[in-house]
């Protein structure tokens, strides 16, 4: 069973090196959650992003909270929770209180210009291994949805909620087609 | 009374910022820059800046520093920082029980596939805002990016790369 030190640890190391938000993190998240630790699934984490992104709230907090609560309850939440968001204020509340000109620094700002490529590579490649084994016409709304909220800014929560209540419909419909298993195990 | 006014206005970015950090940064701005004009559009813009520069979540970062810009203390970070915390933490945990407790039934299972899509809609969507002029600004860039790509791909330790990243903007620029 996962220590709550351990659980803080990661959260920790993960927040230290999460560059430019919640999605960068999926990369870290994988190697420490899915790889090291075993802590989630594949499939299990697929569902937590999902989620992460339903509710409101930073996506790496979100994440944060659910793999805590996964592995040991409120307690696992809060260590996850906070292991996470102290790299962010220690080195921001350094930064306010004693380098208000790091932004200008001229190293920083090259050690910038080979971060920023490398996060989007970060963000962009998770994409290609989600959608290994997933069929050509969910690849293909995944690929139209990211266009549209793209080019035209639309919300992405209405994408959600179509999503949801089309897989709904879609439960209904393979139930009446295929009478099924039966419910294991739920109540 | 500045400390009550940071705690409900980072409440707020908390509980209704949908979509991660850049989808939160336009509400931050509107909470901190138009309704209490707590810091200009061209402070803002530095923070924003230091937020994307710095690791950890965006929109804790941006709560770190202007609290601390606002009230002048330490403490203002921490209540900015903890206000935007409490709902991630309340929801989630919400949501995590909800999902523990459904996640075999059927029609939730459905639901969840069919947002399955959707969700990696969302993430290359914010993968393409980010191909901009200032991400790629030479070839360089490019060079660094498909290097990345590629070793992510085949599951090369996330933190390595970044860390090879940096010192390579350090050699290159």
């Amino acid at each position: 069973m996962a220590s709550l030190f351990d659980i803080f640890w990661s959260f920790l190391k993960i927040g230290a090196f999460t560059f430019g938000g919640g999605y960068a993190m999926i990369p870290l998240i994988e190697a420490e959650m899915i790889q090291k630790r075993g802590w989630l699934t594949r499939e299990e984490f697929i569902n937590q992003l999902t989620i992460a992104q339903s509710v409101p709230g930073p996506i790496a907090l979100n994440t944060a909270v659910f793999v805590g609560y996964k592995t040991r309850g409120a307690k696992g939440a809060l260590a996850a929770l906070v292991g996470v968001v102290i790299p962010s204020f220690v080195i921001i509340l350094l930064i306010a209180l004693y380098f208000t000109d790091f932004k200008d620094n001229p190293t920083v700002a090259a050690a910038f210009k080979g971060m920023r490529p490398a996060v989007v590579a970060l963000i962009a490649a998770p994409i290609i291994n989600m959608a290994r084994g997933m069929s050509w016409w969910k690849i293909a709304v995944a690929l139209g949805a990211a266009v549209v909220i793209w080019l035209l800014g639309v919300s992405p929560i209405a994408f959600i909620i179509i999503g949801a209540l089309v897989g709904i419909g879609w439960s209904f419909r393979s139930e009446g087609a295929t009478k099924d298993k039966g419910k294991e195990g739920e109540r | 009374m500045i400390y009550l006014q940071l705690f409900l206005s980072y409440l707020k970015i908390g509980f209704f910022g949908f979509g991660g950090g850049y989808a939160m940064i336009s509400l931050i701005y509107n909470e901190i820059v138009v309704q209490h004009g707590w810091l200009t559009a061209a402070e803002m813009a530095d923070v924003a800046a230091i937020s994307q520069m710095t690791p950890g979540p965006i929109a804790i970062n941006c709560a770190t520093y202007v609290g601390y810009s606002v009230t002048g203390t330490a403490l203002g970070s921490l209540v900015a920082t903890l206000a935007v915390c409490l709902p991630s933490l309340t929801l989630m945990m919400l949501a995590t029980k909800f999902y523990l407790k459904l996640h075999n039934n059927k029609h939730f299972a459905g639901a969840m596939e069919g947002m399955k899509p959707m969700m990696i809609g969302l993430i290359l969507s914010s993968a393409l805002m980010l191909f901009g002029p200032e991400t790629f600004i030479d070839w360089k860039s490019w060079l660094i990016f498909g290097a990345c790509f590629v070793a992510s791909v085949k599951r090369v330790n996330p933190i390595l790369l970044i860390v090879l990243s940096a010192v390579a903007g350090i050699a290159l620029y």
